[in-house]
């Protein structure tokens, strides 16, 4: 029987977060996750933003925690090798009936505490940014923005943690609690059951499903509000900044912003949705971020669109613990000593800036509840990002093919990703299993030709190191295979077809 | 191998463009040519072009890809070409210095006097067209889908969907059905076919494949794997038909919807790019716009026939050994501008005298089918200069006209030439 | 007197032909630019027959599949069967390009040649 002293269910940001956390205090400590890697849902899929806070209304948890989380970023990234960059972001108003928004946004950020806030007037901005539609009225700028590799964002502290002795399990689905009275003592899982004395639900778009499961706030629900996105070519259209329309009541608007891997992304887009697994893209809503992107940067061509996305965001219902705010999308964060349960839900927007201070939160209701947290003497803070070919100069290059020759195999041809890059994913200490975990974490197959050349190789390697048939092969496990059949096994296809 | 510091002519890319320009420059001069090739072994894409019709114009023999690949490969060896594999170019500087890396070589520094671009073109991916939809793997192009068929040796589906009624759609539809797979249908959005005719003939109508003109694809269904596509009927201005939609169950959906020149070799050294066919203006010997650095086949435009990939390559390569031995030519350009229904021409430009030494090829594509007897004239801002009659035109067809030498004296006091398409009997 | 379009299949050109048969014999063909056109038409009337490419597997080789063709035009009602026998065929390198793989296939005069060459691999 395996026991450990905190199970977290849920490997997106906020799961990482929290065992990152976690491991720095001896404790024991299992992450379990339904998907074939990390950062599958939610986490992967969004603006990348790490908000300033000036948008979550003063007084609810979403402000505190975006404020405290979005200043915590720097030292996160630098011991974590997260690339992350401070750019400042823009509020832009279009004509005149957005002036108010605009100084609306300015007033909420001052009293959220957030530094660096300036307004700028029309001709101000579009001496800064003359690529902006010219109908704009007034703009707030927070150079407390900025933005991050979401999906670095979640695997370099799940690293971290499982080299700070944290386990992680994928593909491992959480199916109930196992309890002692009254007491939750364990999970059931796909994968049989796990025992602890602390389970923390960080299960994004499912953390209402699990927490039902243990009988606790059973009128909170998540109801999935699906955004939808361009990316752009770098090589053919690109801007530098973080443009954020003005908010309306439903989202904060179709934004065009950068990436840190300098691809243009425009959106998201916002509709409610049933379907917790419904990422796919729609005409109306694509041709809405079209249009709502041109609103900001009307030259915005789609001839240069590189690859469209959909995520979800898990928008909750839980009112804010502040009893003087009427607000009823706050994040739900609480801990139920009796129970032995964690729960962190509805973490949408600004999650991804929030998340490093969501995990010192949970720690100190941990703390509060007198739960024993005795920091490691051996804590090691520092997770090494892995090289990147592409980003080195020449003589550095040559060095390290030299040192190791197969970083001088080229295996995408848009990104230049090499064998040597893709090798070590697969070998790293959560190791890449899937066509999309290499893709996330090497850049591979993001380019012009969208994976059309690497795919034969990467499966290749995949299947070589992993020890796989090549039909064994997913894009991101369950039945996402690339392969069906050898050419010539003709009993293998569908039989009427013969 | 033993690479040397400098190579009179570096060629990139040994699929047939690349191949051509090798041997040529060869046999034109000059000492040392260098051929530096991604994959493992040289022919590029006719490594996978496992069906014939290779080598018809030029050869007078039909050839399977990888044995006409083979022909130019044994040849080049022969000549002493050097070969660099499983190697890539990362950059090149206007001075013709080549950044290359690879396993086996180490990452190096080569200095070249001329340079060739043959890096061949790239297909147009479902990003480029916009499908809708989630993004499930089985969504393939269908160059993809022909590596892994022919050369990996795996079939990557049992039910297929082809978008697109370009050749290698069309092949590739073949090619599955041989192979035990069902091709459900192939979708063409234009109202006509783009691909040849001939390959609508024998690789649909044998094996009764339907075509769908004027449809597409709606929408992919399936979270992980494709499951189906919804395909709907467009109108005149490429909209959905309302209740025209039909799911069609399927695993695959394979996308011919077109090449793009690969060209971010070029565009970083700061060639200068044809906006329409995004591939480098070049001049009557494919030589682009810095001098020494030329280009052949589909990195210039889109060919349908291999054989004038090579021809092409023919040319580019004894542009770049002249060049790298120090020939002088006349500096001054005459452009070529694409008149009535003629989409874009290649070269663009020519040299002023260049119709001294041999007639000139130029290649067009229609932008609208006409299915009559046509002239495709040559003219200049006076006079009609020369002129040829087809029986149709064709997007799907190249049309080429060759100017005659004959006509090097109206040519050499031309501003600018007019390529277009009148009326027969006009 | 019947009147039947084809597209020559002859060459690249592909000129779209029109076909007059009387008694399942060519009396006359329109649009062909040669005279293969003309071969073509009769043939197609009489028995068509269409150039095939697949593969067959190998050992030893670089790569699983090795790509082969017919040397002349094979029935085209036989294809299928042609396939079927194809996918039972496994060589091993090395071969060299043109080597006869199966002659006189199915007794139809034609021969299954190799489209590439390929070495022995180590191993």
């Amino acid at each position: 029987m395996e026991k450990f002293d905190f199970i977290i269910i849920g490997a997106g940001v906020v799961g990482a977060m929290i065992a990152r956390s976690l491991s720095r205090y001896e404790v024991s400590l299992l992450v379990i996750e339904k998907e074939s890697d990390v950062c599958m849902g939610t986490s992967s899929a969004n603006t990348s933003i790490i908000h300033a806070g000036y948008d979550p209304l003063p007084g609810t948890l979403k402000a505190e925690l975006n404020v405290k989380g979005n200043k915590l970023w720097d030292t996160l990234a630098f011991e974590l090798g997260i690339p992350f960059k401070r750019t400042g972001d823009y509020v832009i108003g279009i004509g005149k009936e957005e002036i108010d928004g605009v100084e609306e946004l300015y007033k909420r950020g001052v009293e959220n505490g957030v530094n660096g806030l300036e307004i700028l007037k029309k001709e101000e901005i579009l001496t800064k940014l003359q690529y902006l539609n010219r109908e704009v009225s007034l703009a707030l700028f927070a150079s407390s923005g900025g933005i991050v590799d979401p999906f670095q964002a979640t695997l370099a502290p799940l690293e971290n943690a499982v080299l700070n002795g944290a386990k992680i399990l994928l593909e491992t689905s959480f199916e109930d609690f196992i309890f002692n009275g009254k007491r939750i003592i364990g999970v059931k899982t796909n994968k049989g059951d796990f025992y602890s004395d602390w389970v923390i639900n960080a299960a994004g778009l499912y953390s209402d499903k699990v927490m039902h499961k243990a009988h606790v706030h059973e009128e909170f629900t998540i109801t999935p509000r699906k955004g939808e996105y361009y990316i752009f070519d770098r090589n053919d259209f690109s801007i530098k900044e973080v443009l954020f329309p003005v908010p309306t009541k439903a989202s904060k608007g179709i934004m065009v912003t950068t990436t840190v891997h300098g691809n243009t992304i425009i959106g998201p887009n916002s509709h409610e949705i049933e379907d917790k697994e419904d990422t796919s893209n729609t005409e109306e809503g694509l041709t809405s971020v079209y249009e709502g992107a041109r609103k900001l940067v009307p030259t915005i061509n789609l001839k240069h669109v590189i690859a469209m996305f959909a995520g979800l965001r898990a928008t909750g219902n839980a009112r804010s613990p502040n009893p003087n705010i009427d607000y009823n999308h706050d994040y739900l964060i609480d801990i139920l000593p009796n129970l032995g349960l964690v729960n962190i839900a509805g973490i949408e927007s600004p999650g991804l800036a929030s998340s490093p201070a969501i995990a010192e939160y949970v720690i100190n209701l941990l703390k509060d509840a007198n739960v024993k947290l005795k920091e490691k003497k051996d804590f090691n803070p520092v997770r090494k990002p892995r090289v990147r070919f592409r980003d080195l100069s020449n003589d550095e290059r040559k060095k390290l093919v030299e040192n190791n020759p197969s970083y001088g195999r080229i295996i995408c041809r848009c990104e230049n990703v090499t064998e040597g890059e893709i090798l070590a994913e697969i070998h790293a200490p959560i190791p890449a299993k899937t066509y999309d975990a290499l893709k996330r974490r090497t850049w591979l197959g993001t380019g012009r030709c969208q994976g059309a050349f690497d795919l034969p190789r990467v499966i290749e390697l995949l299947s070589k190191e992993l020890n796989l048939d090549p039909t064994e092969i997913t894009k991101r496990g369950n039945n996402s295979k690339f392969l069906f059949r050898k050419t010539k096994e003709v009993q293998n296809a569908v039989k009427r077809y013969l | 191998m033993q690479l040397k510091d400098i190579y009179d002519v570096v060629v990139i890319g040994s699929g047939p463009g690349g191949l051509a320009s090798a041997i040529q420059a060869k046999k034109e001069g000059a000492e040392s040519v260098l051929v530096i090739e991604r994959d493992k072994e040289p022919g590029g894409i006719l490594n996978q072009c496992i069906h014939n019709g290779f080598g018809v114009e030029i050869f007078k023999e039909d050839m399977p890809g990888p044995k006409y690949a083979e022909m130019f490969i044994k040849e080049a060896e022969s000549l002493g070409v050097e070969f660099m594999l499983d190697s890539m170019v990362l950059e090149i500087t206007p001075q013709k210095k080549v950044y290359v890396t690879s396993k086996w070589y180490g990452f190096n520094e080569i200095q070249a006097r001329a340079v060739v671009f043959a890096m061949g073109a790239r297909e147009r991916t479902r990003a480029q067209i916009r499908t809708p939809g989630f993004r499930p793997s089985g969504v393939y192009t269908a160059g993809t889908a022909q590596r892994l068929v022919n050369i990996e040796g795996f079939m990557p589906g049992n039910r297929f969907v082809i978008l697109g009624s370009g050749d290698i759609g069309m092949i590739m539809a073949r090619r599955l059905t041989l192979e035990g797979a069902k091709v459900e249908r192939v979708l063409e959005i234009m109202p006509f076919l783009t691909g040849l005719t001939r390959n609508y003939v024998q690789c649909l109508q044998d094996f009764n494949i339907p075509l769908q003109l004027k449809h597409t694809v709606k929408r992919i269904l399936g979270k992980n794997r494709v499951e189906a596509v919804e395909i709907v009927e467009v109108d005149e201005n490429f909209k959905p038909v309302k209740g025209s939609e039909e799911i069609i169950t399927a695993d695959t959906l394979l996308l011919s919807v077109g090449l793009v020149p690969e060209i971010e070799l070029a565009r970083s050294v700061g060639v200068a790019i044809d906006p329409t066919i995004l591939g480098p203006y070049v001049d009557e010997e494919m030589q682009t716009s810095i001098p020494g650095i030329f280009a052949a086949g589909n990195v210039v435009h889109i060919f349908d026939l291999v054989d004038w990939v090579t021809e092409a390559g023919f040319i580019a390569g004894k542009g770049a050994s002249r060049y790298a031995l120090k020939e002088k030519t006349e500096k001054v350009l005459i452009p070529i501008k694409s008149g009535n229904n003629i989409h874009h021409v290649v070269p663009q430009f020519i040299k002023k005298d260049a119709l001294e030494k041999a007639p000139i090829k130029l290649m067009m594509r229609v932008s609208k089918p006409i299915e009559e007897k046509v002239w495709i004239e040559l003219r200049n801002e006076n006079n009609l200069i020369f002129r040829k009659l087809e029986r149709y035109v064709r997007p799907g067809e190249m049309v080429v006209l060759t100017i005659p030498q004959k006509t090097y004296d109206e040519v050499f006091k031309s501003n600018t030439l007019y390529v277009s398409v009148e009326k027969f009997g006009g | 007197m019947e009147k039947k379009n084809f597209t020559c299949l002859g060459c690249p050109v592909g000129c779209s032909l029109t076909v007059f048969i009387e008694e399942k014999e060519v009396i006359k063909v329109e649009g062909n630019q040669c005279n293969i056109g003309v071969e073509f038409a009769k043939e197609e009337v009489k028995e068509p027959k269409r150039k095939v490419t697949t593969s067959v597997r190998i050992k030893n080789a670089e790569y699983p599949l090795l790509p082969v063709y017919t040397d002349k035009p094979f029935p085209k009602d036989r294809i299928f069967e042609l396939i079927k026998l194809l996918r039972s065929v496994e060589v091993e390198a090395p071969v060299k390009v043109d080597d006869i793989i199966i002659e006189n296939v199915l007794n139809t005069q034609v021969n299954i040649r190799a489209s590439r060459t390929f070495v022995r691999k180590n191993g």
